[in-house]
């Protein structure tokens, strides 16, 4: 029995900030929610199911708040499912509402992820003891660093990629009404100038915190064909592998090679770099962007730094990455993964505005999570496909 | 609809306290003995999910040290939902029905003693207009019990004797918390400890974990002699805010009663994640279940009700009966929030 198939038909995105103090948490899902319902035509009841998904509960103080927005997520008398997959969740939230339709248990799911991440400070609430280590670690940029460094004695890169990469992103950002970080007077010095937090990761190197959220619909083949301009899900897939486990490699991690490699088969990729046209990437500190240019197939590994000194990934380079800004302009952590496949989605319809990138019809959605071990991947085009 | 099955499952001591291990311990004995009933290791398993909640844990990101445990290397196809164990189960089943997996592995686990619970779960309220007054969940469950008695839907003998019957029962159940009971008469002799409710009336605080292999079609068979087919699966939620809801009846049971076919046969027995003793009677009622079906013949969550893992030990226990061959058609049941906010309805058949 084969699956499904799939079509993005609708998607929101809530203006992402510092702090969103307009709005409720209910209020904040409901304004990613209601953009997607308007952009797939339907109204609460057109809706089967909800997925919702989010970074940990601590980070608004409220213990699996789904419960407290089933009413304001029109989930009243449907099944409603909460996914918590680290970073990942709003890849993998998107991948379960997917599943929900791929088995043709329902027709038009909703799918929301949010974070309003000013209820709390989430870089201490990031900072989480590694067992049979000193506790010496603060927040997400603590622990990344010290792989970046090894990346970059792996690879021989020079130490500017990274001021590349953030200039590159911040500025794609202002083509990006919804992002959070519009920076108007950003360049390679003032990235270069900035703070060094985490050694060698800059201030302007890193993601803000963010409040905000981003909704799906997703539907089946039937609705897919009833809609203007649909995103039709080619493949996706999950891979998760443990923090700690000898010989693991954390700079360049299988989960995500695997994972890419999963996605590829089902979608008929057999060379990344030519046959995706922009890809959305999670990419919270700048140097991510090279390590999973590699880990992702779109560069021989050592390679993956030279793209973005070429400007491969730029806006008009051959392989554009994150013409939204990316993580590095918003991020609401638990929505950030599910902002990367809209995103994705959006580009192929044709749908994003000045970010938009001429001629998109397949791209790439990913998110990851947890210390590089939760992987999330979805690719999306503008042709329904065939197998 | 492809057919689906419980092959094994498995289940950890409940106890009022586990102080010496981790999560992860208490979860890994559970994990090792389903793989081993089937003979399966890690990388034969096609997906895994799991469920458990910081809030029990203390700690964010408590799921990432339990995958730990499991022996995701090389890496696994996996998800992890912030629920009862019972509804990672519905993802795996969901998972296997779109083909993309023939077997999986579904947990859920939590230790409930290091906090005080009441206060703990009183975080699940709406954190604008409920949350602030701390209204704690046996406070919360007592005025569910309040309507239904005003109602008439139950009585206090019937709910002590449903605590009775629930933990007598739990005597042949070997990984039951509490075991036995007075005769009702003499539990309705106790004071009240949130009118109406008696401390027979609620259920222990209590650490565990368990563990349940589902696998498709003839997979099953090759890793069962006697799999539980999964004939129906459904899950609804209703409104949050107390207000809005009529308390004496479990609207999103039935709702998921039906979804999932409850009424398409006899029903032999029912295994109901019904916390407090009323609420027996109205998720009873909501699964139209007669006289005549057979209720927690394990003890249910009023002889041992670990968080997170309670749902999913009802699937397990009702499966295991009919693995077993003491029912043909058994009914499992689960919940979650607030006085059943959220319900899951799982239909199991025997072969034949």
């Amino acid at each position: 029995m084969s699956k499904e198939r799939v079509a993005v038909v609708g998607i929101g995105q809530t203006h992402h900030q510092a702090t969103r103090g307009d709005v409720s948490i209910a209020g904040l899902v409901r304004e990613a929610a209601v953009e997607a319902l308007d952009d797939a035509g339907m109204t609460w009841a057109d809706i089967d199911a909800v997925v919702i998904g989010k970074a940990p509960d601590f980070f608004e103080g409220v213990m699996m708040p789904e419960l407290y927005l089933a009413d304001a997520l029109g989930a009243v008398g449907k099944p409603l499912l909460r996914v918590h997959t680290a970073g990942s969740v709003g890849g993998s939230t998107t991948l379960v509402a997917a599943s929900l339709v791929q088995a043709r248990i329902h027709r038009r799911v909703l799918t929301v992820a949010f974070e309003k991440q000013s209820e709390s400070e989430a870089m201490w609430a990031l900072t989480l003891p590694i067992p049979f280590s000193p506790p010496l670690v603060a927040g997400a940029g603590g622990y990344f660093a010290p792989h970046i460094r090894a990346y970059m004695r792996r690879s021989g890169a020079p130490d500017h990629i990274g001021v590349l990469v953030a200039l590159k992103d911040r500025q794609n950002a202002l083509k990006n009404p919804k992002a959070h970080l519009h920076e108007e007077g950003i360049t390679f010095e003032s990235v270069k100038d900035s703070m060094m937090l985490w050694d060698p990761i800059r201030y302007s190197e890193t993601c803000p915190s963010s409040d905000g959220a981003c909704a799906m619909v997703l539907t089946d083949e039937a609705g897919g064909d009833a809609a203007t301009d649909p995103a039709w899900m080619l493949g996706g897939a999950m891979r998760s592998e443990p923090t700690m486990a000898p010989g693991r490699d954390q700079v360049n991690p299988l989960g995500g090679r695997a994972c890419a490699a999963d996605v590829y088969a089902q979608a008929g990729i057999t060379n990344p770099r030519e046959d995706i046209d922009v890809a959305e990437v999670y990419v919270p500190f700048s140097w991510y962007e090279p390590m999973w240019l590699e880990n992702l197939g779109f560069a021989d590994e050592g390679k993956g730094w030279t793209l973005v000194e070429d400007g491969a990934t730029a806006m008009d380079g051959d392989i554009p990455w994150n013409p939204s800004g990316g993580v590095l302009s918003s991020n609401p952590i638990g929505a950030s993964g599910m902002i990367r496949f809209a995103e994705a989605a959006m580009q192929v319809r044709g749908q994003a505005g000045e970010h938009q990138i001429d001629g998109a019809r397949v791209a790439l959605g990913h998110a990851y999570g947890g210390g590089s071990q939760f992987f999330a991947m979805w690719a999306v085009g503008a042709d329904k496909p065939t197998t | 609809m492809r057919d689906v099955a419980v092959v094994a499952f498995a289940q950890s001591q409940h106890v009022r306290r586990e102080p010496y291990r981790n999560e992860v311990e208490l979860l890994m004995p559970v994990l090792h003995q389903v793989k081993s009933d089937v003979g399966l290791d890690q990388t034969q398993i096609d997906f895994t999910c799991s469920g458990s909640t910081d809030y029990l844990a203390g700690s964010a990101f408590s799921f990432v040290s339990t995958l730990d445990g499991v022996g995701a290397s090389p890496p696994i196809s996996e998800s992890h939902v912030e629920m009862d164990g019972a509804w990672a189960l519905y993802e795996a089943w969901v998972k296997i029905q779109t083909g993309a997996a023939d077997t999986a592995l579904v947990y859920g686990y939590g230790k409930s003693s290091p906090g005080s619970l009441r206060d703990v779960l009183s975080r699940q309220l709406d954190p604008y207009y409920q949350a602030p007054l701390w209204p704690d969940s046996l406070a919360l469950a007592a005025l569910q019990a309040r309507a239904c008695l005003d109602a008439g839907v139950t009585d206090v003998a019937e709910m002590a004797g449903i605590a009775a019957r629930s933990r007598r029962a739990a005597a042949a159940n070997p990984y039951a918390q509490l075991q036995g009971s007075d005769d009702p008469e003499v539990l309705l002799k106790e004071p009240e400890i949130a009118a109406p409710l008696r401390r027979h009336d609620c259920p222990p605080i209590t650490d565990g974990a368990a563990a349940v292999i589902l696998a498709a079609g003839d997979r099953a068979r090759e890793l069962s002699e006697h799999p539980a087919w999964i004939r129906g699966l459904d899950h609804r939620v209703e409104a949050h805010a107390l207000g809005v809801r009529d308390l004496t009846a479990s609207v999103s049971t039935r709702q998921a009663a039906e979804h999932a076919g409850v009424g398409e046969g006899p029903v032999d027995v029912a295994e109901l994640h019904a916390p407090f003793t009323h609420q027996e009677v109205l998720v009873r009622r909501a699964l139209g279940l007669g006289d005549g079906v057979s209720v927690n013949p394990s003890g249910g969550p009023l002889a041992g009700n670990p968080l997170i893992a309670a749902g999913l030990i009802r699937i397990g226990e009702a499966a295991s009966r009919i693995s077993r061959g003491e029912a043909q058609r058994a009914v499992a049941h689960a919940t979650s929030g607030p006085c059943l906010q959220q319900n899951l309805v799982c239909v199991l058949e025997g072969e034949g």
